[in-house]
């Protein structure tokens, strides 16, 4: 089968997967089958997880590049593209509606806002990276961190979004929407996690991704072999910030309801978990933690009586636990795909999972970098 | 000039308690590297031994100096164990690991114990003795109508004593060489026969001890303690010892002094050039970017050529 008619028949099937998930998780169901309200929106919640960890780890597991301020990108999109839409898409609306009908318009304006919020963020990837990826390490971390905390901080100030009540529409004395409209739905979330994913997974498998790969293993080495090391840092973090952005402007739509508390520390923090927890430098382990993590806390409400006040001291502990047992994550560098089930066979060396070559990945990826003396 | 010494006063008392913690970082990062997010935990934990403490003893009774010693000797010891605690367990089996493991397995341990005393004793704030009567005491008139209250001048005292003591510790004992010789280079001073693991050990038990005596020192200035108040703490006193140059002690004191000085002098100032005193805690991270994109190292840390 030639790869174009390949990937149109992918393009059909996750599209009609999509809408038909959304049909099931609707308020009428899918052939009378649905899902209660609450699934839905941990559901929904996992998809912008997935966007965010799948971003971050494209600077941070691919890169090598330490961001703890991938909340901060969100929020600027959360912020940017609600704006837009509680300001300024009724008109935009109601004047396409007259032209492609109230569906279409609805669509075209959302995908707009969603690629305004995008490009907000970008933008602030941009002013932030440039001067920050000069940095290394732990500092290059902690400036993102602060860099985060002073854009909270600032949205925390600025009145037209609501400042520290929360943004939930419009704000005397503007003028605009009463409610930030529902947007977003499983078909717009679902749909931008594979967006991300396919992304990310070609950016990685290009010739920028192995820049992208050299910087992480050795940056001076790689700047040696004539690779701009900051044009493709600075490349990466625009791109993952502004997928950040993207992640930002559906929990807006989705939630209906902005606050600065959404994007603290704690919510990046998170996002490291997603990553480290699955693996880094894994994208299908990036997905798998940001399931896990958006699950798990959900789950443990469940626990019966006295054990339901210690559900968050329960999440933390499997957290230590995990890092104690398998520091690599889940994944470790490997990825899961359908390739798997037919190279299990031919491995030769035990269960490594192998490249072309043969030569086990795992030996490839995980160089070990000596202590500096 | 009243209202400016008197900001300067208030900005210098919030320093010293963010230098005390800041050593607590800027010490463990010197040794292994390890950004320890659960110190600002530790300080919180500080604080609620003390309450614990004083309620226990009876010692709430009424202000006296005496059960201020108690509290903050008893809180120090507590929390020196509870920091060899954290290291012993959650660090140490993951040392040999990457940078981010630790890092991830910190913050772990920091989730942990907030959640465990949000779980345990609820999150609403406890009021914390008032062992110096500063809230019904006149603060202490210096020139024109700056004033210094009791509270103040304890916090001062404390604070430069223990940096004193600590001072010591690191530059005349023979522990205290031993604990610079790890921090130069881990495996070159095991070679030397210093035991690494009893030195990474005290290197925790001092700094955690030194954020309890903060968390005290704090709850007499203001009273109000809960299980998170050691997050936002805990980053800023962070931002001091990078700012001052992560490793260095009297780079994390000057670090300290200074944010304290510039957050309380926007609160006061801000206004008059367009900030908000809503920027107070920007003002930190602002500082911190900037400082380290002029001068990478922080303020008083050294360049460290890197090797191919």
């Amino acid at each position: 089968m030639p790869t174009f008619i390949k990937r149109i028949l992918a393009l059909v099937v996750a599209v009609v997967v999509l809408v038909a998930l959304n049909a099931y998780m609707s308020r009428g169901g899918l052939f009378g089958f649905g899902v209660p309200y609450y699934y839905v929106e941990i559901i929904n919640l996992t998809g912008i997880s997935i966007i965010l960890a799948v971003s971050l780890n494209l600077i941070t597991g691919f890169t090598g590049q330490f961001s703890i301020g991938h909340a901060g990108f969100m929020a600027v999109g959360a912020y940017s593209s609600v704006f837009l839409t509680v300001y300024y898409s009724e008109s935009a609306e109601q004047w396409l509606t007259g032209i492609v009908g109230a569906t279409l318009a609805q669509s075209l304006v959302f995908l707009v806002v969603i690629l305004f919020g995008a490009l907000v963020a970008a933008v602030a990837g941009l002013v932030v990276g440039i001067p920050s990826l000069r940095l290394r390490g732990d500092y290059l971390a902690i400036v993102t961190l602060g860099f985060a905390e002073i854009i909270r901080i600032i949205i925390l100030n600025i009145d037209a979004v609501g400042g520290a009540t929360g943004f939930r529409g419009r704000v005397p004395p503007w003028d605009g929407r009463l409610l930030i409209p529902a947007y977003a739905n499983f078909i717009w979330i679902g749909g931008f996690a594979i967006i991300t994913i396919v992304v990310v997974h070609n950016i990685v498998k290009s010739d920028i991704g192995r820049a992208l790969i050299s910087i992480r293993e050795d940056e001076l080495a790689a700047e040696a072999m004539g690779v701009n090391t900051t044009r493709y840092k600075v490349l990466a973090f625009v791109i993952s910030s502004a997928f950040a952005g993207i992640a930002g402007a559906l929990f807006g739509h989705f939630r209906q309801f902005l606050h600065t508390n959404d994007f603290q520390f704690i919510r990046s923090i998170e996002i490291i978990i997603m990553i480290v927890l699955g693996g880094m430098g894994s994208i299908a382990g990036s997905v798998l933690g940001a399931i896990v993590i958006t699950i798990l806390p959900e789950t443990l409400r469940k626990l019966p009586g006295d054990l339901y006040s210690y559900r968050l001291v329960i999440y933390s502990a499997l957290l230590i636990l995990i890092m104690l047992t398998r520091p690599q994550g889940v994944m470790g560098a490997r990825e899961f795909g359908l390739s798997w089930l037919k190279r299990a066979q031919k491995r030769p060396e035990g269960d490594k999972p192998i490249d072309e070559k043969g030569v086990p990945i795992a030996q490839q990826t995980t160089v070990e970098k000596p202590k500096e003396i | 000039m009243d209202t400016f010494v008197q900001q300067l006063i208030n900005g210098l008392n919030i320093g010293a308690i963010y230098a005390l913690i800041a050593l607590g970082y800027t010490m463990v990062y010197g040794i292994l590297r390890l950004i320890n997010f659960a110190h600002g935990d530790v300080y919180m934990v500080g604080a609620f031994a003390g309450y614990y403490i004083a309620l226990n003893l009876g010692l709430s009774a009424g202000p006296s100096l005496f059960g201020l010693f108690i509290v903050l000797v008893g809180s120090m010891m507590i929390a020196a164990i509870v920091g060899m605690v954290i290291e012993r367990f959650a660090y140490r089996p993951v040392r040999k690991y990457s940078r981010m493991t630790t890092l991830i397995m910190a913050i772990g341990v920091s989730l942990l114990i907030e959640n465990l005393f949000v779980a345990r004793i609820g999150a609403a704030p406890r009021a914390f003795p008032d062992f110096l009567g500063s809230q019904s005491q006149q603060p202490i008139q210096l020139f024109g109508n700056a004033a210094i209250s009791k509270a103040q001048i304890i916090i001062f005292m404390v604070s430069i004593a223990l940096m004193l003591v600590l001072q010591y510790i690191v530059f005349k004992t023979k522990v205290g060489t031993a604990m610079r010789a790890v921090s130069f280079n881990l495996n070159s001073a095991k070679l030397m026969g210093i035991n690494t693991d009893a030195i990474i050990s005290l290197t925790f038990a001092i700094g955690s001890a030194l954020a309890a005596a903060a968390g005290v020192l704090t709850a007499q200035y203001n009273p109000n303690i809960d299980p998170l108040m050691g997050i936002l703490t805990g980053l800023k006193a962070f931002v001091a010892a990078v700012l001052g140059g992560i490793g260095n002690i009297p780079g994390a004191v000057l670090g300290g002094l200074l944010i304290g000085a510039a957050e309380t002098l926007v609160v006061g100032y801000g206004a008059h050039v367009g900030i908000a005193s809503t920027y107070r805690d920007a003002v930190a991270f602002a500082i911190l970017i900037l400082v380290l994109l002029l001068r990478p190292s922080g303020l008083l840390g050294s360049t460290v050529q890197e090797k191919v």
